[in-house]
């Protein structure tokens, strides 16, 4: 079971609460998780990362574990607590106020 | 009776204003998607309680959200949750992606950026969407880098019309101070294949084929600003209106400059007249009375407020030229908001009502065709546009 974490306005088009739960087949990395949040909850796409390039969007940033792992890979494995559940995979809103 | 009910999108969520034909005692709700910008919300014409919301953010970018009972609830088209992995559903909403195909597409072409250097084409966010006339299901969303796309599917999937993007322009359109975005859709009544659309800044432009070909409709616009002031493309077109009852005639507000043109676009003149300034955003036209046009002038380009700090809207009942200041119930001193392109709005009731929005967060409601007005709300967030509509 993955745990992740969105950003205010996204729990609010989702309609979820601070924390997803998700189980993610094979390698748990930024992309498989994505893609397990992504079908589980279609409104989010294209919110995250771009449709077509796929890349993060840029005012958004992934923490876990307190390590930014924005600009790592999306293929790399996401750390063992990441990946067993002991910690959320954080997806961050950056702060440039509005 | 009927009832009206005012969409209002504003920079921190949307409100849906309701009242009686009286439009004496109002209902606020909302604030909907709150946070997010709503550049746009309007109805079907064919189905009332089907509207359409644009909704974006610099964070996380654009959603469409369409509801299906005037308001009450929304949801994104083909978004709704799923249980688990697999059955994945199309989910592409918000997916605005240009044509580029060799088979229906354009080349992703590049337009003017504001240094005068080439940028390619963009999507950023959607600035406005124009139900069909006669389907709930067909809606039509302009999108900043400009372009115009269609959906058939209640907004679940959406497809650009690229002959516009590819129309041999786009090298010479370039972005104004909000973006280079496609902000007026218009759909003729007497004619399904006829469309009217104004980009800043490139200008206006008809297709009279559904979309397929394009043509620039820019002829008498003079913008001194720009290195060609009377080029075939590259004004700064705010804002057109029609009365359906007389497509052929359109008023448009440029940057500078009250127009009018007398044949669907081929040609326009200046009725700005005796308006104190001539610049502004929004124009619309009185329901009943097509010769009856309604502006909001601002100082000038540079100082986006009333002049003299006066709220005033301003009323040709001459189609033009011959304008009279309506004040009564607007702030007369001190006042220093804006009125953006997309809010203003009339209803059809007898008689016309009259409703704008401002960058301070009030809306104004007149019953009487403008001769009076009192706020319906006065402290939302910015307001950036307002659609009426008139219920059975």
């Amino acid at each position: 079971m993955i745990r992740v974490e969105l950003p205010a306005h996204l729990r609010t088009l989702a309609q979820v609460s601070r924390e997803i739960n998700l189980d993610v087949e094979g390698p748990v990395t930024q992309r498989s998780v994505l893609d397990a949040l992504e079908a589980r909850y279609p409104m989010l796409r294209g919110t995250i990362r771009d449709h077509v390039t796929q890349q993060r969007r840029p005012f958004l940033r992934f923490f876990a574990c307190e390590e930014d792992l924005s600009h790592e890979s999306p293929d790399a494995p996401l750390p063992d607590s990441v990946a067993s559940g002991a910690e959320p995979l954080l997806i961050i809103g950056a702060i440039a106020g509005g | 009776m009927s009832k009206l009910r005012v969409l209002v999108g504003t920079r921190k969520g949307a409100f849906v204003l309701e009242s009686d034909g009286k439009r004496e005692q109002w209902k606020v709700s909302g604030p909907y998607f709150a946070g997010w910008e709503i550049y746009h919300m309007k109805g079907s014409p064919a189905d009332p309680n089907r509207l359409y919301a644009s909704q974006s953010s610099g964070w996380f970018g654009q959603v469409i959200q369409r509801s299906s009972d005037g308001g009450k609830t929304w949801e994104t088209p083909g978004g709704e949750p799923q249980p688990g992995p697999g059955g994945m559903p199309a989910g592409q909403s918000n997916k605005f992606v240009y044509d580029t195909s060799a088979e229906t597409g354009k080349p992703l072409t590049t337009h003017q950026f504001y240094d005068g250097t080439q940028h390619p084409w963009e999507f950023k966010r959607v600035w406005h969407l124009e139900p069909s006339l006669t389907d709930p299901d067909t809606v039509y969303a302009g999108v900043e880098d400009a372009a115009l796309f269609r959906s058939t599917d209640g907004g679940t999937s959406w497809h650009e019309f690229p002959g516009l993007r590819g129309h041999g322009t786009g090298p010479r359109w370039q972005p104004g101070a909000g973006g280079m975005c496609l902000h007026t859709i218009i759909l003729d009544p007497g004619d399904p294949k006829r469309i009217f659309i104004a980009i800043s800044a490139a200008g206006a432009f008809r297709t009279d084929d559904g979309g397929q070909t394009w043509k620039p409709i820019n002829r008498g616009l003079i913008s001194p600003y720009i290195p060609e002031p009377t080029a075939e493309v590259g004004h700064c077109v705010h804002h057109i209106a029609m009365n359906p009852s007389r497509p052929s005639v359109l008023f448009m507000q440029k940057h500078w400059d009250v127009m009018r043109s007398d044949d669907a676009g081929d040609s326009w003149h200046e009725v700005s007249g005796n308006l104190p300034t001539d610049f502004g955003f929004a124009i619309d036209v009185h329901a009943h009375e097509p010769e009856t046009i309604y502006v909001a002038p601002i100082k000038s380009d540079g100082e986006h407020y009333p002049p003299e700090g006066k709220l005033r809207v301003y009323r040709s009942r001459t189609g033009g030229n011959e304008w009279e200041p309506l004040t009564k119930g607007l702030p007369q001193s001190n006042c220093y908001v804006n009125v953006l392109r997309d809010a203003m709005a009339v209803d059809s009731l007898d008689s016309c009502g009259v409703y704008f929005g401002t960058t301070g967060g009030q809306v104004y409601a007149s019953a009487d065709a403008g001769d009076n007005r009192a706020p319906i709300v006065r402290d939302l967030p910015a307001v950036l546009s307002v659609e009426v509509q008139t219920l059975p």
